[in-house]
């Protein structure tokens, strides 16, 4: 999934420079040519008779004349359009946020430190080999070198994932290879132009490489805010439109592209801002829109993705065997040994490093695969083509084109028996069960907590700490008021519920196969639960869904309730802190979130008492309560009340609600 | 420091710890250093007010329950040794230890007493299962308010179905360990103690 999204944007890129550059010398001699050769085409056309000549000739004359730039822009409008996939790569969007977060140390440690001594490694080594080869390459400077070695070095996402995504390794390697790739957009960038300046530049002073250490950092934290600017504002601009659903999907690829341009403009780093952008987006608008248009954002990424792909290998094969090409053996084999022993020689010595410091060892299989997965791509192509003109660069060019359809070809088609054979850990398939994804909750509570005690600010606290300042700020102000608070544990049970109300098989996790004998419970749960949204939603129009999907909800959600959002903090029994709830109109369209209306407000009003000991009568007291508080805390809930009516019956009648509420202050 | 004679950790103190929880020397004093710094009381144990005292835990959905487990059975104060004997369960586990056989009772950070203590922390009456309304309690405290009560009992019913196997609409602590069989608990589980 992942890949998708980086390839696009990559593709397209790729496509665009050399698109332009290749194309637009040609374009000159056509046109020329074309006014004689539609001149000439009138007369012979004319020739054999007058009724239909006349016709033909005004066809063939448009189509002569607009030809050459017809054509011109045909590409450019396909390059473009695979630059617009390029956003719409669901690289950000479906980026396993939480993976590439707990592993992004290590990953920058890649990309930078990676980066940097590929670059500097093969370009003193192609350097040295000029120097050996002094009759054929000796013209080739040292920063034509380096200047090589810096576009030659970086690892292509789009490359990476389109191998990757077959393959289906473990998350953790999965999710480092192609961070890494990401994120040395940047190194590359700043690199490239860098020897690019040194290249025209007189002389090459210290502060010169010092300041260009500084343009690194400045480009990429540049791209990176770009993006996030653009996702807030894609989020902000998400939450308002709920009346257009059809337009929102719009948004999300306008945005993505804009924060391209932006930071394209300001020479920044491109790929960042729009993986940023993505990632930051994701959250918000996921839980803004309705489904449909989440499910058609999604599948217009991955057609964008194909289709960006597609068009950069086209072009790649297609210059292969077009360019005139300026062939050299020792550079060019020398090169290709040099990336991969350069490569496998970094990541050796930077997993040494990163594994002292992380929790999880990278083991050496999977350092195996990401020096052997590093595949350089479009981007190293259209990289080269921008190079200002000198005697070898035809030479380059050769080169390039050897190198990436080497790695992609070889190494990409040979990746995945070696990762078979290897016995690379592969990906969990299939859907967290609900009890993973609460335990794992669980587990992560408990190890903030243990970190508090311990004093130790580890990734749990930081991760803490965001998702609390995420909750009150962020959430609040980007998400709609009637969808805030989707749990995840409520997320993947809502999607394991609608896929087995869809049939399919490959989601019900094998676990539950098993209990079969116990599975008929949860359609009959269903039914019930519809039966009671039936009877007491007017307006509950869409009757195949799993009673609490956001879309539904979302329809019942404009019904306009005025409501504070309030969102309740379960902290100890003492305080009853903050008074926010979130909007629980989410369940609303089920049971009308009385049953959480109530709960809420049963433990607002409770906390302070140390237990809540109704366990024989919750509903009829809480609903007592539920009905009561709402109005003194100017809650409007329509149609609260004749829920309330059939809800006491069924769930007393149904589910042994014990629930002590907050025994959590310790007596 | 004459006042503080109970408090001052002893050499032979440090040797014990060292054996029972597997922390190095300057983890422990380290460890130590912190445990002091929680001790207002200069007692030399700890409260469970002590601990509520540390802001980043009073908001933790399980906080109470965290703290709970510090705590053996029924006593309101504990000690130095019990306090590493808790966070022992935490530390990663080393490679060599793995195949260290159990010459040794089995390590107190190992896969299945890291499973234990969080199997415990749903287990309020210890009565070794995780009954229903066990599990809503816990649910209801990590979800937040914005579930419907029948909504988290259809997620704790799918829960307990996904684990059960002996239908009795619990899940013992076997159950628990098939069910995370593919959850990686040695690293979740696992706070890189500073050196």
């Amino acid at each position: 999934m992942a890949s998708l999204w980086t390839l696009s944007p990559l593709l397209s890129a790729c496509l665009f420079w050399p698109a332009c550059l290749a194309l637009t010398p040609g374009a000159e001699p056509l046109h020329p040519q074309n006014l004689p050769s539609s001149l000439g085409l009138n007369s012979s056309d004319g020739s054999p008779s007058v009724d239909l000549p006349m016709a033909l000739r005004v066809f063939s004359v448009d189509y002569h004349h607009v030809q050459a730039p017809f054509e011109i822009v045909l590409w450019i409008m396909l390059a473009s359009l695979a630059k617009l996939g390029f956003h719409w790569s669901d690289a950000g969007y479906f980026l396993p946020g939480r993976l590439f977060f707990e592993n992004l140390g290590t990953i920058l440690w890649y990309a930078v430190l990676g980066t940097l001594w590929n670059v500097l490694g093969i370009g003193l080594s192609l350097y040295g080999v000029c120097l050996l080869a002094q009759s054929s390459l000796g013209d080739v400077s040292l920063l034509h070198c380096l200047l090589f070695g810096s576009l030659i070095a970086a690892v292509d996402p789009v490359a990476v994932l389109s191998v990757f995504h077959e393959m289906h390794v473990n998350e953790q390697l999965h999710i480092l290879v192609f961070g890494e790739s990401l994120l040395n957009d940047a190194v590359t960038v700043v690199l490239y132009k860098l020897f690019e300046s040194f290249l025209r530049l007189p002389a090459v002073s210290g502060v010169d490489v010092f300041l260009g250490g500084c343009r690194v950092l400045l480009v990429g934290l540049g791209g990176l805010f770009v993006g996030l600017f653009f996702g807030l504002l894609a989020a902000l601009t998400s939450r308002f439109t709920s009346r257009a659903q059809v337009i929102a999907p719009l948004f999300v690829f306008l945005y993505s592209y804009l924060s391209y341009l932006t930071s394209e403009m300001l020479h920044l780093s491109g790929i960042m801002a729009i993986v940023t952008c993505a990632v930051t987006m994701k959250q918000y608008v996921e839980a803004n829109v309705s489904e449909r248009s989440n499910t058609s954002i999604q599948y217009f990424l991955k057609m964008w993705s194909s289709v960006s792909e597609t068009l950069i290998f086209i072009f790649l094969g297609v210059s292969t065997i077009q360019d005139v090409h300026m062939w050299s053996w020792p550079f060019v084999c020398s090169t290709l040994l040099l990336c991969l022993v350069w490569r496998a020689s970094g990541v050796l010595l930077l997993t040494a490093v990163a594994n002292k410091l992380r929790r999880n060892t990278v083991t050496f299989r999977d350092q195996f695969i990401i020096a052997y997965g590093g595949m350089r791509g479009a981007i190293c192509f259209s990289l080269v083509f921008l190079i200002d003109d000198f005697p070898k660069k035809r030479l380059f060019i050769t080169t390039t084109i050897v190198v990436i359809l080497f790695t992609v070809f070889v190494q990409g088609m040979t990746i995945k028996p070696l990762v078979e054979l290897l016995d690379v850990k592969r990906k969990k398939r299939g859907l967290n069960t609900v009890s993973e994804e609460i335990h794992s909750r669980l587990i992560d509570h408990l190890l903030a907590g243990i970190e508090d005690v311990v004093g130790y600010w580890g990734q749990h606290y930081w991760k803490d700490k965001f998702e609390q300042f995420n909750k009150k700020y962020l959430r609040r102000f980007l998400i709609r008021d009637d969808h805030q608070a989707r749990s995840s544990i409520l997320r993947v049970y809502q999607e394991l519920e609608r896929r087995e109300q869809r049939g399919y098989e490959e989601a019900t996790p094998p676990v539950v196969d098993p209990r079969s004998h116990s599975r008929p419970l949860l359609p009959e749960e269903m039914e019930s639960i519809r039966r009671i949204l039936s009877r007491n939603l007017q307006h509950f129009n869409n009757m195949q869904r799993p009673a609490y999907s956001r879309h539904t909800l979302h329809q019942d959600a404009t019904m306009g309730r005025a409501r504070k959002p309030l969102h309740r903090h379960q902290s100890l029994g003492e305080r009853c802190t903050y008074n926010t709830q979130g909007e629980d109109g989410e369940f609303n369209g089920s049971r009308r979130g009385r049953a959480g209306l109530s709960r809420s407000h049963t433990v607002c009003s409770m906390s302070p008492r140390p237990v809540l000991q109704d366990a024989s009568v919750p509903a009829a007291s809480a609903q007592t309560r539920g009905r009561v508080d709402p109005d003194s805390e100017a809650f409007r809930e329509e149609q609260i009340s004749p829920e309330q009516h059939e809800a006491p019956a069924e769930r007393a009648a149904r589910k042994q609600l014990s629930f002590v509420l907050e025994s959590e202050k310790q007596p | 420091m004459g006042s503080r004679a109970s408090t001052l950790l002893r050499e032979e103190e440090i040797e014990e710890i060292k054996k029972e929880t597997g922390f190095s020397h300057s983890q422990i004093t380290r460890l130590y250093s912190r445990f002091t710094s929680l001790d207002k009381g200069e007692n030399g144990t700890l409260s469970r007010e002590d601990f509520q005292r540390i802001p980043e835990l009073a908001i933790n959905p399980l906080g109470d329950r965290i703290i709970n487990a510090f705590f053996p059975e029924g006593e309101d104060q504990v000690n130095f040794r019990g306090f590493m004997r808790t966070l022992a369960h935490f530390r990663p586990i080393e490679d060599n230890e793995k195949s260290k056989n159990a010459a040794v009772s089995e390590p107190l950070n190992s896969r299945t007493n890291k499973l234990m203590f969080a199997f415990q922390l749903y287990d309020l009456d210890r009565d070794d299962k995780i009954s229903r309304d066990e599990l809503l309690q816990v649910l209801r405290m990590m979800v937040g308010v914005n579930i419907s009560d029948e909504q988290l009992g259809s997620i704790a019913d799918r829960t307990i179905q996904e684990a059960d196997t002996n239908g009795d609409n619990s899940i013992s602590f076997n159950e628990f360990i098939k069910v995370l069989e593919k959850v990686d608990v040695e690293q979740k589980m696992s706070i890189r103690f500073l050196h």
